[in-house]
């Protein structure tokens, strides 16, 4: 008995740590993806044109902090988007375990919140599981060299999530800022707080 | 008539136990939390981390419930801390607390920069809920764990660690 219970207490352990232990880290090179957005068209890194980098935000319809952060990740994508760094968002939750986050349900309130930026769909998972992304919402800064991605900032979006207001740091901007004033980035690195992301069966 | 006294006194009290129960739902800072992992007592604290919106911890909430239950005697404590947001204090956790008829301590902390406590609690802690911190008893150091359990499991590695 004592085995069976050890067992699947393993497989979660390893299935759980596998994602963040086989992304990417902070100074390695990005993968690309070409993902379906909300408009029906398909969204890639080098498809998007003028751009020095990405903000690419792994979110979602259903997680409360995801939600929490919709109006400051459009607030993100209208200051960064000229100087460019847009705002791309990747919804990678399994519809069969959150209904709430199936594409149709994107389409939705992508047009509700009159989202500025693509809203990709990251049907089989596979864009979350090579970047690492374990949280929504999980934030990865991409800085471009000439069509190569390089990983600048791991993390939250901020440092709190229901009182914005009362935010001290904006991870986000601060690297941002960092970036395009040609400066090292400072906190490369933060814990994303939010909802596991809701990997398939 | 004794009997009528004694259903109404029992009623009395049930009814009492369920509102103070439903109503001391307190919103702590990081010390609460820090005090609980420096305590010097016998008594073993079980510290779990869960939220209302959070699917996996509301389903393994009535086994914390019940490791107290049947440990009452025991020198057991189970604390369960909400990260809900604080603001929903009386307009969801109070309600969900009733609702559920959660009889274990529960507490709701204010802590919104989570990235600066949550490696205090543990490095490897990614901040992912649900998660549970056990501390005193016969524990050597704080044991954690981030995960779901099911009761059985919960309730093999807690029972050696009661005093």
């Amino acid at each position: 008995m004592k085995k069976l219970l050890i067992l699947p207490a393993i497989l979660f352990l390893f299935i759980a740590a596998a994602p963040s232990e086989t992304g990417f880290k902070v100074g390695d090179k990005a993968s690309d993806f070409n993902l379906k957005n909300v408009d029906g068209k398909m969204v890639s890194l080098a498809g998007l044109k003028n751009t020095k980098g990405a903000i690419v935000i792994f979110t979602c319809n259903h997680c409360p902090f995801s939600v929490a952060y919709e109006d400051r990740i459009i607030a993100l994508h209208n200051k960064y988007a000229a100087q460019g760094y847009p705002v791309v968002a990747i919804n990678p939750n399994d519809p069969v375990k959150s209904p709430d986050d199936s594409f149709d349900a994107m389409v939705v309130r992508a047009a509700e919140k009159k989202f500025p930026f693509p809203y990709i769909y990251d049907v089989d998972q596979k864009v979350a599981s090579v970047y690492g992304a374990v949280r929504t919402p999980h934030v990865f800064v991409l800085t471009r060299e000439d069509n190569a991605y390089n990983v600048a900032y791991i993390g939250a979006i901020d440092d709190n999530t229901y009182e914005p207001e009362n935010v001290q740091t904006r991870y986000v901007e601060q690297a941002l800022d960092e970036i395009l004033a040609g400066k090292k980035v400072t906190t490369n690195f933060t814990k994303a707080i939010g909802c596991t992301i809701k990997w398939k069966s | 008539m004794k009997i009528k006294i004694t259903i109404c006194l029992l009623a009395f009290i049930a009814c009492f136990d369920f509102q103070t129960n439903a109503q001391s739902v307190e919103i702590v800072k990081w010390d609460y939390i820090e005090n609980l992992m420096n305590q010097k007592s016998d008594t073993l604290y079980v510290i779990n981390f869960w939220a209302t919106w959070c699917a996996p911890c509301v389903k393994e909430l009535p086994y914390f419930d019940r490791l107290a239950a049947e440990n009452k005697s025991a020198k057991l404590k189970v604390i369960l801390i909400s990260l809900d947001f604080k603001k929903q204090l009386e307009s969801r956790i109070k309600p969900f607390v009733k609702d559920k008829n959660i009889q274990s301590q529960v507490v709701v902390l204010d802590e919104p920069n989570y990235n600066s406590w949550i490696d205090k609690v543990n490095p490897e802690w990614s901040g992912a809920i649900p998660a549970t911190l056990i501390v005193g008893g016969n524990t050597a150091t704080p044991l954690f764990f981030e995960k779901e359990f099911i009761f059985t499991e919960l309730n093999e590695i807690v029972k050696p660690l009661i005093k």
